[in-house]
């Protein structure tokens, strides 16, 4: 197991380094990254012109900017941005983001899990009755839901019960710009703002994941050795919980472990609907100003969660099913 | 037992940006009872039989038509263009606009219109070259196997580590504004989905070089080509069309989505993405610019994904329960 993880590891290296070779080009020749210092007014001097183009390495060969791009990675450095003046590091920008979008990510996970698990058992147990048929019929209602569309009914939902109501929801921002003293205080501020956007989240991603366990307890139910437990007179609820849910699970943690980088798109688009200052605006805003290299380091940190998600599939794999070996 | 790591991933579809929907590979062999007491029917014609008895998926295919024809069909009939000025300002819907006005006096009917039409262009530009592409592509590296195949597959990898929003919005924002916009934003959708077919058609296609009719096509002497266009792809077609309707609804999401934050089609050409972007404050005040867009999005993904259902049911239908 240990020997296939590093296996994994270092065929991720070299898929790695042309994943972003292949970005580098598609970035770099997508626009000019001086083209909104050019269109300024008034225009800057000739010589500022020729400091960025300096600064970004534009009058190097693209090897060569590339080259010097990977040898700063190893060191630490993404680059220069042109943000701030030219004065933005990307690094420690990204990483204040991630830490911003995790929490919604990691929150909307675990109850888009808890509540596809329940939905997909229930429509699995109970095929073709009512509750099957409202779960399956909201299920592809949020499958086919547009997640900037349910964020913004949800948002303006919020503040028409905090105007007519007045519940306090907060519809604005990852967190308050005035915070009393206090890491409690802080902590309830950021749950508070965290409730709409990750119930976007969560009721987007659920619906797949809840079609999917579905299908896979109907498969595991109607298997041999699940009719052979209720035969031998093990109680209903037993026969569910301890065999027929334990093998559904083991696709479906894969299949969920895969979806967490799909997750990163939705997660984007609810960040911006609800102005969280996230990876989804530091990506949006570096799109906008051009900013090659914030955009280069974060399509990097994209790249290597998809190649991690996609090895611990694997592993929560062999690990959850004794069948499979790797060697 | 040793197994391939990505061997029971496969079966289910991995990385898919809508998951959840098992895609069983292969239709099972009819019993001998159900061939001796039916008339035998070819395979197009069972798929066709069980696709008609799923209600909601006949159901949804009428909707999807209706909204197909009443947007291109309605687009050039009705009375208002997209970008005209009609003197009404922000007029709730009425019999001379359905839809209201907005506060420059669009008619909002036409605009919904018009941007129906572009996002099911670009829907049914992804569907046909994901499809063709992705089915040839999957189909010849699963048939040669070998090395071939292990390249092929690791530049599909290669594009499965795109998050696909995220290199759409890139080369959006640079393609987006051009003429012809929406084609180029089409284009891009293209691109990030096609390996998620090839993928699905590799898989089954594995499995199929290794029946009795490839084998015995090959003794008959035909060849590579010949059974692959013959043979593989006429076979492999059914889990095609369940992963493309997939597709294809998730096209028009990432389509509205990346038209929503800016990176889509671009004014002066409109779609429901960019409606609804432009008309986010004015759900309170004025709800009909931002209610009509958002239901034709969800009314056109949610037909696809249930016509989706009803065609993975046809061609496979061992999902269906009997016992309890």
């Amino acid at each position: 197991m240990l020997a296939y993880t590093i296996r994994r590891l270092l065929v991720a290296i070299p898929l790695l380094i042309v994943s972003t070779f292949v970005v580098f080009l598609l970035v770099t020749f997508s626009g000019d990254p001086l083209a909104n210092l050019r269109t300024k007014q008034p225009p800057p001097s000739p010589q500022v012109i020729a400091n960025y183009r300096h600064m970004l390495r534009l009058d190097q060969p693209v090897l060569v900017r590339y080259w010097h791009w990977v040898t700063g990675l190893l060191h630490g450095d993404f680059g220069p941005s042109v943000q701030g003046g030219g004065t933005l590091d990307i690094g420690h920008a990204l990483f204040q983001r991630i830490l911003v979008s995790l929490r919604l990510v990691i929150a909307a996970i675990i109850i888009a899990m808890i509540l596809a698990v329940i939905v997909g058992t229930i429509s699995a147990v109970r095929q073709y009755s009512i509750a099957d048929y409202v779960f399956t019929f909201t299920g592809f209602l949020f499958l086919s839901l547009p997640v900037f569309w349910f964020a913004l009914l949800l948002k303006e939902g919020a503040i028409w019960l905090n105007n007519h109501i007045g519940t306090g929801f907060k519809t604005l921002g990852e967190s308050s710009p005035i915070v009393g003293p206090g890491f409690g205080s802080h902590l309830v501020d950021a749950l508070e703002h965290l409730v709409l956007p990750t119930i976007t989240l969560a009721l987007t991603a659920y619906a797949a994941w809840s079609r999917f366990n579905r299908s896979s307890m109907l498969e595991v139910l109607g298997s041999d050795y699940v009719r052979l437990a209720r035969a031998k007179g093990l109680s209903r609820s037993r026969v569910l919980i301890r065999h027929a849910l334990r093998t559904a699970l083991i696709p479906f943690v894969t299949v969920t472990a895969l979806d967490i980088a799909a997750l990163l798109s939705q997660t984007i688009i609810t960040e911006t609907v609800f102005q969280w200052r996230g990876m989804g605006d530091f990506l949006f805003t570096a799109i906008r100003a051009l900013d090659v290299y914030a955009v280069l380091a974060w399509l990097l940190f994209a790249a290597i969660i998809v190649i991690v998600a996609n090895l611990i599939a694997d592993l929560l794999y062999a690990v959850l099913d004794p069948r499979i070996r790797y060697d | 037992m040793t197994s391939r790591p990505e061997e029971p991933l496969d079966l289910s579809s991995p990385g898919a940006p809508v998951q959840g929907m098992s895609l069983r590979q292969e239709a099972p062999p009819p019993s001998a009872e159900y061939e001796f007491t039916v008339r035998a029917r070819r395979q197009w014609q069972l798929v066709l039989r069980r696709f008609l008895q799923h209600r909601l998926a006949v159901a949804s295919l009428a909707v999807f038509i209706a909204v197909v024809l009443f947007a291109f069909i309605g687009g050039a009939l009705w009375h208002y263009n997209y970008q005209q000025f009609t003197g009404d300002y922000s007029a709730p819907p009425s019999l001379k606009h359905p839809f209201g006005t907005d506060a420059a006096s669009h008619d909002t009917f036409a605009q919904v219109l018009r941007g129906t039409q572009r996002s099911l262009e670009i829907a049914i530009f992804v569907a046909i070259v994901s499809t063709a592409f992705g089915t040839l592509y999957g189909s010849v590296a699963g048939f040669f196997r070998g090395p071939l195949d292990s390249v092929m597959m690791r530049v599909v990898d290669l594009f499965l580590t795109f998050p696909l929003l995220a290199v759409a919005a890139i080369l959006g924002d640079q393609l987006g504004p051009k003429a012809n916009g929406w084609f180029w934003i089409a284009l891009v959708i293209t691109a990030l989905t096609w390996p998620y077919v090839s993928r699905v058609v590799r898989g089954v296609t594995l499995s199929l070089r290794e029946k009795e009719f490839i084998e015995a096509a090959r003794a008959l002497g035909a060849s590579n080509a010949r059974i692959i266009g013959r043979h593989v792809i006429p076979n492999v077609m059914g889990p095609v069309i369940v992963t493309v309707t997939i597709l294809v609804a998730a096209a028009i999401l990432t389509e509205t989505a990346l038209s929503f934050v800016g990176f889509g089609v671009q004014a002066p050409d409109t779609s429901l993405g960019l409606l609804i972007s432009q008309n986010q404050t004015a759900v309170e005040t004025r709800p009909w610019l931002f209610y009509f867009p958002g239901v034709f999005i969800i009314l056109i993904a949610l037909t696809i994904n249930f016509i989706g259902d009803g065609l993975r049911d046809a061609f496979d239908p061992t999902q269906r329960r009997v016992r309890a």
